[in-house]
């Protein structure tokens, strides 16, 4: 049979697939007609960048083949052998039975049995279930869409979702200078033009855009980084380990002990006070509270002056150095890059990181935050782009065929009940549990301020999970709890939806297998979240929209998600409720006309010539992001959820006061006397740190960021040939070990040579890992990535088992970043690492 | 006339594996009749990266070199083979033909560079050849090259004077891989890493401060190089050989000179260098 090709998009690029009877043999990055690029030109010191007409995707897509015929690929509908819904349904033995095959019949028949009885029984608020993100692309297919339509169907608790992955800009940056409806992170518009024309430094605090890739973009930006070394933009990078991007920029290397970053920044902040050198005028016309803050950092209130000798005793970083970057960023126009999205970064993922991320603001709001080459910006977004022309991305309302108006009928959910995804295991095993903050908090600050308590009165406990992947074991804090909730008899019937068999698919009752994106149809454009990140495709050198084809037939007995969840809504007796009457190329269909697209492409092309590149209009105006602010003009850049925008508050950021502030209105309006993110930013030693009791029996500090080689957990287990790239797992003895790095001073004190497998411990866990013995980490530091995909307790179904798979995270504290905001610290861990001698 | 190479910039390259990875999806499980038998599940890399790390605590550096077959004009590999199993296409590409190669596993041993692989299952040698079916094909680049996001691949036609490749190739300062083994290869090389010396200078009378702006003089091996300190008072020199003996003289107005001597048995961090007053 001849060869097909077809078109798809992943997580982190499109991509073109080759088909010969009926098996996929290829996948390249999307092959589109040259004549279809437009690419842009921006002219920088007589010089002139323009972006290749391709598309850099990330590493492990061009993997995908591998881990769509994988052998961890949940092949037929499963039941747990000692699992009956009619007698003993044991939960105990969760994550420790065999599953025995069953037929889709019966498993649809259970599940949608279990769904009638909970609801029948307890009530709607009875059922729970939350998914996993992104492990394919499209929105049709997405989490938020078909999940959220059945969900809410049902009249669930839904499961709000903390920031994962920028906590501290969450719950802290927004009490500074708003951006809530970027939930903590700031405009990007035009920001590459801006660093290289007017850029001569970049400070990269606690950020690794080479290996966290922009989130979705893949690696686009690494280009433009390369220009920026080219053109002998000095780089800093404040990082407890020697990253990547630090690596092949070959910057200045300054590595704080974790949890003092807050301190390094007030010492900067003292250097520019102490020597006048900050932009006074910003600071008088664009900030409110200066005063104060002032007070703070020169010890006028507390005694204690912020010097760089006081945060060189903290955080180990010399005082001279301290005192050199500051003068430096003061004198030269500096770029800080405190994230990928500009924000995020794992200093922002610990004890009292909100603090960490106000200050990353106050900083360059003291260097005129907006002015040519002062912006906040992740080198990872902000190329030129049309954003104006619109296409529904994932977290759109317009995007999801659970809220668009595409549909006939919109399910509204009148369950009132929330559940806080870190706290679920509690809510289970030891109710009541409560919270400040409606998850992300898009829409307003006070969101953050919304109290809950779960149960909520009138409402029933949770009685049923419907789990739709399962990466938790390797992505939230403290997971064992995970392992004991699910083991709860208050849990009557567990059942997880997945492609693969993840850390969580074993607790199940009963597992579906659902297939991946290339096995049906979808549509969606790269990079685009859409929602509160929006514009994220500007992350992209191109737009590009494509027609997710479906390329071969779902592998063995797998079904797409809409067609189990169609399934189960046909026994329920919803199915015209959760279809509306449509099928999933119906739905994309739709999303195109609803779209800008139609006037660009027909659907006939479109559909079989498989996408659209959106290139920029010959008259494309460059809006720099923030310089309207600093300018006190009217926003000026198409940051569409700005709500100021276009009003006559259009000049204000999205504070109380529209400035920014050292001193934050909403926190002293609703949490005035709050000591752990107190009204102004202030450095507090971590609960969990060098100055904590903890620190004499474990004084290794556990650092775990986002992943390389992978998205989260997607892509690692189920993709073997990552295997074979040591900096993701190194293989010894027939088994691929996950890496902590060690300096040489720490694993010669404890007899640890590289390559040694090591048990990574304290009261919480036990994780075994391989030693990588190496000079790019702090000594006292281990580093170990998150978003190990491979829990493999060495006892199953044990919660207290140590764990070879590398999920370090069940290392990692409960403990919130502070009382009244519920954010993850998987950086404020402690640990001892031993020698494992099994 | 064509002579196809890829041109590597080691300082270019980011360590993202996407050219191993691109590599393996193109040959895992495919074969093409003529060119190459499928690459096998484990042991193979004919897109290899050697990760190098340099340097210590806290001044390390981190490189990769992308180690495909780097076709040989005197290629090693054909000493032993017998009856055509290794040839020299006409525009360079140096083939393993997979019929007529089978069982001839001194190939492999022959490669002094180690970027021919054993097919223990086929019994045939295996190696990269620059995806010779997909230029026949008519596409214009190999997948590894293809999928470079940062142009530290560079594939081309050295004979097209107006390539891309031959103009870095007669630009930029190449060298080759292990020019010792004299093999003549066609892939070359810029930036290959070599011995480097890092330091900090520190004023005695002012121990608080960074020391930017200090003269470094670096003499010994045939080299001559200057250079200042940076803000931070750090200074570095890269591009030192092995095992030679290097003299430093550092020179701040003010301040008496000093100097010291090192010898690049590895990449040396001298620390601290602490300048007194006159």
């Amino acid at each position: 049979m001849s060869e097909k090709v077809f078109t798809s998009c992943t997580n982190a690029g499109p991509v073109t697939v080759y088909v010969k009877d009926g098996k996929i043999t290829r996948i390249r990055p999307l092959v589109a007609d040259d004549r279809d690029f437009k690419p842009w030109t921006i002219e920088a010191g007589g010089k002139k960048y323009s972006p290749p007409k391709k598309f850099a995707v990330a590493p492990y897509v061009h993997a995908d083949r591998r881990r769509i015929y994988s052998e961890e690929r949940i092949k037929y509908p499963m039941k747990r052998v000692d699992f009956d819904p009619n007698g003993e349904r044991n939960p105990q033995n969760r994550g420790k039975s065999p599953y025995v095959r069953i037929s889709w019949d019966e498993a649809l028949d259970i599940v949608a049995g279990e769904i009638k009885r909970v609801k029948d029984t307890y009530g709607g608020s009875a059922i729970t279930g939350l998914t996993s993100s992104h492990h394919n692309w499209g929105i049709v297919g997405y989490k938020m869409g078909p999940f959220a339509r059945f969900m809410n169907l049902l009249e669930y608790t839904p499961v709000l979702d903390n920031p994962d992955s920028w906590e501290g800009w969450h719950w802290g940056a927004t009490h500074t200078y708003g951006f809530y409806w970027r939930l903590g992170m700031p405009e990007q518009y035009d920001l590459l033009e801006d660093s290289l024309k007017n850029a001569e430094m970049i400070v990269l605090w606690s950020n690794d855009p080479d290996s966290t890739r922009g989130t979705y973009t893949g690696q686009e930006s690494a280009l433009w980084r390369q220009w920026l070394k080219e053109k002998g933009v000095k780089m800093v990078f404040v990082d407890p380990f020697h990253n990547y991007t630090a690596g092949v920029m070959e910057g200045k290397w300054i590595a704080p002990r974790i949890g003092t970053d807050t301190c390094l920044a007030m010492a900067i902040a003292y250097v520019w006070i102490t020597e006048d050198i900050y932009d006074k005028e910003y600071v008088k016309d664009r900030t409110l509270g200066f005063d104060e803050f002032k007070g703070y950092v020169l010890g006028t209130t507390d005694g204690k002056p912020k010097n760089p000798e006081w945060a060189e005793e903290e955080s180990g970083v010399k005082a001279k150095i301290i005192r050199a970057l500051a003068r430096e960023w003061a004198a030269k126009r500096t770029v800080l890059s405190g994230g990928a999205r500009g924000g995020e970064g794992g200093a922002c993922r610990q004890a009292y990181g909100t603090e960490w991320a106000r200050m990353m603001v106050l900083l360059q709001a003291m260097q005129g935050l907006g002015k040519p080459g002062r912006s906040i910006w992740g080198t990872t977004m902000g190329a030129p782009s049309d954003v104006v022309k619109w296409f529904p991305a994932y977290a759109d309302l317009q995007g999801r065929i659970s809220t668009a108006n595409i549909a006939s009928t919109v399910p509204v959910n009148p369950t009132k009940q929330r559940l806080w995804r870190l706290t679920l295991p509690e809510a289970v095993l030891d109710p009541p549990v409560s919270w400040y903050g409606e998850g992300f908090c898009g829409q307003s600050l006070e969101q953050q301020f919304k109290h809950f308590t779960y149960p909520m009165e009138g409402h029933a406990e949770v009685r049923l999970l419907y789990r739709y992947g399962g990466s938790f074991m390797g992505t939230m804090s403290d997971t064992t709890k995970w392992v004991r909730m699910y083991q709860s008899p208050k849990l009557e019937f567990v059942f997880n939806q997945d492609i693969w068999f993840n850390s969580e698919t074993r607790m199940a009752d009963i597992i579906l297998p659902a297939c991946t994106g290339f096995e049906r149809d979808d549509v969606g454009e790269w990079g685009s979240c859409g929602g509160y990140t929006c514009h994220a495709s500007s992350g992209c050198n191109f737009r590009i929209v494509v027609r997710q084809q479906k390329c071969i037939e779902p592998l063995w007995e797998s079904k797409s998600d809409y067609e189990i969840l169609s399934l189960l809504s046909e026994r329920l007796g919803m199915k015209e409720k959760f279809t509306d009457g449509r099928s999933e190329v119906d739905w994309i269909k739709a999303f195109f006309d609803s779209s800008d697209l139609p006037p660009l492409i027909s659907w006939e092309e479109f559909n079989s010539k498989g996408y659209y590149i959106i290139n920029i209009p010959d008259n494309y105006q460059s809006t720099p992001s923030l310089r309207w602010f600093a300018e006190g003009r009217d926003c000026d850049t198409p940051d569409t959820n700005n709500p100021k925008r276009k009003t006559g508050k259009a000049k204000e950021l999205g504070t109380y006061s529209g400035k920014i502030e050292f001193v934050s209105e909403s926190l002293k309006a609703r949490f005035p006397d709050d000591e752990e993110r107190p009204v102004s930013p202030r450095y507090i030693p971590s609960w969990e740190g060098h100055h904590s009791e903890g620190f004499k029996k474990y004084p290794l500090q556990l650092l775990s960021p986002h992943p390389r080689f992978t998205f989260h957990c997607h892509y690692d287990k189920h993709t073997d040939w990552l295997d074979d790239i040591p900096a993701h797992r190194i293989k010894k003895d027939g088994y691929s070990w996950w890496p902590a790095r060690i300096h040489p001073d720490d694993a010669k004190l404890r007899g640890i040579k590289d390559g040694d497998i090591v048990s990574l411990y304290n009261d919480r866990a036990k994780v075994l890992c391989i030693a990588v013995v190496t000079e790019r980490i702090r000594p006292g530091v281990i580093h170990s990535y998150a978003s190990s995909a491979k829990y493999d307790p060495l006892i199953p179904g044990r919660a207290d088992s140590p764990d070879k798979g590398g999920c370090v995270n069940m290392l990692t504290p409960s403990r919130m970043v502070s009382k009244h905001a519920p954010g993850m610290t998987p950086n404020s861990c402690l640990i001892e690492i031993e020698k494992w001698e099994g | 006339m064509s002579t196809y190479s890829i041109l590597i910039d080691v300082k270019k390259c980011s360590g993202c594996y996407n050219c191993f990875l691109a590599c393996r999806d193109e040959y895992f499980g495919n074969e093409y009749p003529g060119y190459s038998a499928a690459q096998p599940l484990n042991g193979q890399f004919w897109m290899q990266i050697q990760e190098i790390e340099r340097g210590e605590y806290p001044k390390p550096k981190l490189d990769y070199i992308p180690r495909p077959c780097l076709h040989c004009q005197d290629a090693p590999c054909m000493g032993p083979a017998t009856g055509g199993a290794v040839y020299r296409r006409k525009d360079g590409i140096v083939m393993i033909d997979p019929e007529k190669a089978k069982g001839q596993r001194g190939i492999v041993s022959a490669c002094p560079y180690r970027v021919i692989y054993w097919n223990s299952d086929l019994q045939v040698p295996q190696k990269c050849n620059l995806c010779a079916h997909r230029l026949d094909e008519g596409e214009k680049l190999p997948r590894c090259v293809e999928s470079c996001p940062t142009g530290a691949l560079v594939f081309g036609d050295l004979d097209d004077p107006t390539s891309e490749i031959a103009i870095l190739a007669a630009t930029l300062p190449v060298e080759d891989l292990h020019p010792e083994f004299a093999t003549k290869p066609l892939v070359k090389y810029v930036g290959i890493p070599k011995r480097f010396v890092a330091g900090e200078v520190v004023l005695k009378d002012k121990a608080g401060e960074c020391a930017p702006g200090v003269q470094v003089r670096l003499t010994g091996g045939g080299l001559e190089l200057s250079t200042t300190t940076d803000l931070f008072g750090d200074f570095e020199f890269e591009g030192l050989g092995k095992n030679q003996c290097y003299k430093l003289t550092l020179t701040a107005a003010g301040y008496a000179d000093a100097s010291l001597e090192f010898v690049t048995t590895k990449d040396i961090n001298l620390g601290e260098i602490v300048l007194a007053p006159r």
